[in-house]
């Protein structure tokens, strides 16, 4: 089967007046339809530059990165891209903020709108529709974030420190939440995070980058001996502290 | 929020309104004490009533003005001089700044310009203007557009370019073309600073024809001023300069009411 996400090769590096920097250096993986990928590193490891490679909206220095066999030219509307903060128009209603990717891409059409009524409806923001983001909690809006992504039926979503905006608690019940509707659309996955137990919690393979230039340094088959995980319910596995273990000695991390 | 309003909820409502209601009645007390004394002062000699004018005289001017006919005169001339200037500056202003904003070589080539465009007393030039345009109305609403138009490209541009760049990126994932993201993002987050770039040149627009008229005119309140302060009739100046403030206060509300009324729609 062709892979939702080939990378091939791919090299970064950024020019600067006080000269290049290298950030990313040959990173190769790839990633199978409906598969949730994490991936770490020490910060500054350019694991955000890898990301936004695969959205399309930089170009990598050399290497390739293909989605679903295709060579990817620019930003692809197979892709949907979850920043850090959710980024939501204050100006805006939630439902118009929702569409926004629609308005852009101009897809504002009968079946598209249906599909958000369906999605709003399904995870519980039909009713705030016509709410400004401010008056919603910050859970809320990381989903309505995560809807207005959906709104453009994407197959691969990419996730940039999605969570890292939102306090504790609220980060590991939206954890939960987005990671079941991700699930439930059957969508493919790849999480950028600084986070050890946010990715162990999440992905179902995990990548952890060096410091920079980011090389791959070890790749780790999650797996658990319980039925339907969840993050929540990954957390309370007895892997999970060894899994944690291994890559906190990979990450190799110094203060 | 509780849909029973506790006693204590009614009481703050009560204390804040009462303090509101204080605050708008202290303000005409203290108008009407300004214009009382002015009256006293002037009535009983402690100042002279020819050099200082007085509120009663202004009134008595204002009548003969109205009698006379030419206070709409007056009053026309300078009011839509402001608003054509008004508007010429704010929309060639935000113009401006779009294409500097489309266009980052062009914004770095004239970034030098505008500094010392900015810096430029623009009024220096008006008799440049009168010289190209004529002694008339053209030439006071050039001035006024002088006034308002560089501040308004520096602030409006500078709010264009603290757009929150992560929701530009944002929009860009879902491959918005520039002109996207300049009528999605950049414009609408940049609505405050659009609005008190135009309440600023509320101000702007009357001191540029204000000045217009001082050095030009044959009508306008600008013309009054001066006239009233060549041949000495106080009365005049004082009553014009009272008309002024009463316009650019109007003014400056309606402006006001305008970015409510738009925000509210959108």
């Amino acid at each position: 089967m062709v892979p939702a996400v080939s990378v091939h090769n791919i090299s970064k590096r950024y020019h600067t007046v006080d000269g290049e920097v290298p950030a990313l250096d040959n990173i190769s993986f790839e990633v199978s339809e409906g598969e949730f990928i994490g991936i770490v590193g020490p910060s500054g490891c350019g694991k955000s530059t890898l990301l936004s490679i695969i959205s399309g909206l930089i170009k990598p220095s050399s290497g390739q990165v293909s989605i679903f066999g295709e060579k990817l030219t620019g930003v692809n509307p197979k892709i949907g891209y979850m920043l850090q903060r959710d980024s939501l128009f204050e100006w805006r209603t939630i439902y118009k903020n929702v569409i926004l990717g629609l308005e852009i891409q101009n897809q504002v059409t009968p079946d598209r709108l249906k599909h958000v009524e369906y999605l709003l409806e399904k995870y519980g923001l039909i009713n705030f529709r016509n709410h400004y983001p401010s008056q919603l909690s910050g859970g809320m809006r990381q989903r309505a974030a995560l809807i207005r992504t959906l709104a453009v039926n994407p197959d691969i979503l990419l996730l940039d420190e999605a969570f890292s905006a939102l306090d504790y608690q609220t980060r590991l019940a939206v954890n939960d939440d987005i990671y079941k509707i991700i699930k439930k659309e059957g969508k493919t996955a790849i999480m950028v995070t600084h986070d050890i137990s946010e990715a162990i919690s999440m992905s179902e393979r995990l990548y952890v980058l060096t410091k920079r230039p980011g090389r791959i340094k070890l790749a780790v088959d999650i797996k658990f001996g319980i039925e339907n995980r969840t993050p929540l319910s990954s957390r309370e596995a007895p892997e999970f502290r060894q899994y944690f273990n291994k890559v906190w000695k990979e990450l190799d991390v110094h203060v | 929020m509780y849909k029973q309003e506790s006693e204590e909820q009614k009481k703050f409502m009560q204390r804040l309104k009462a303090r509101k209601r204080l605050i708008a009645v202290l303000r005409i007390l203290l108008l009407i004490f300004i214009f009382a004394c002015w009256e006293a002062v002037t009535w009983f000699n402690f100042l002279d009533r020819f050099i200082f004018s007085s509120p009663g005289r202004m009134l008595n001017t204002f009548i003969k003005l109205y009698r006379e006919g030419s206070l709409f005169t007056h009053v026309l001339t300078t009011l839509w001089e402001t608003v054509v200037g008004f508007l010429l500056g704010t929309i060639f202003g935000i113009l401006i700044a779009i294409v500097l904003w489309l266009s980052e070589t062009c914004s770095k080539v004239l970034e030098p310009y505008l500094v010392v465009a900015n810096a430029l007393p623009k009024i220096a030039l008006g008799p440049v203007f009168i010289v190209w345009m004529g002694a008339g109305p053209a030439a006071i609403i050039t001035v006024a557009v002088t006034v308002s138009l560089i501040v308004t490209v520096l602030e409006v541009y500078t709010g264009f370019i603290e757009t929150d760049s992560e929701k530009i990126r944002l929009v860009q994932s879902f491959g918005a073309s520039r002109k996207q993201i300049l009528t999605k993002v950049v414009l609408p987050s940049s609505f405050p600073v659009m609005m008190n770039a135009l309440k600023v040149n509320v101000g702007m627009s009357w001191v540029g024809v204000i000045v217009g008229e001082f050095l030009v005119s044959k009508a306008g309140l600008g013309y009054l001023i001066v006239y009233g302060g060549q041949v000495f009739q106080l009365d005049l100046v004082m009553t014009s300069v009272l008309i002024l403030s009463v316009l650019a206060a109007l003014m400056y509300f309606g402006v006001q009411l305008l970015g409510r009324w738009i925000s509210e729609k959108y």
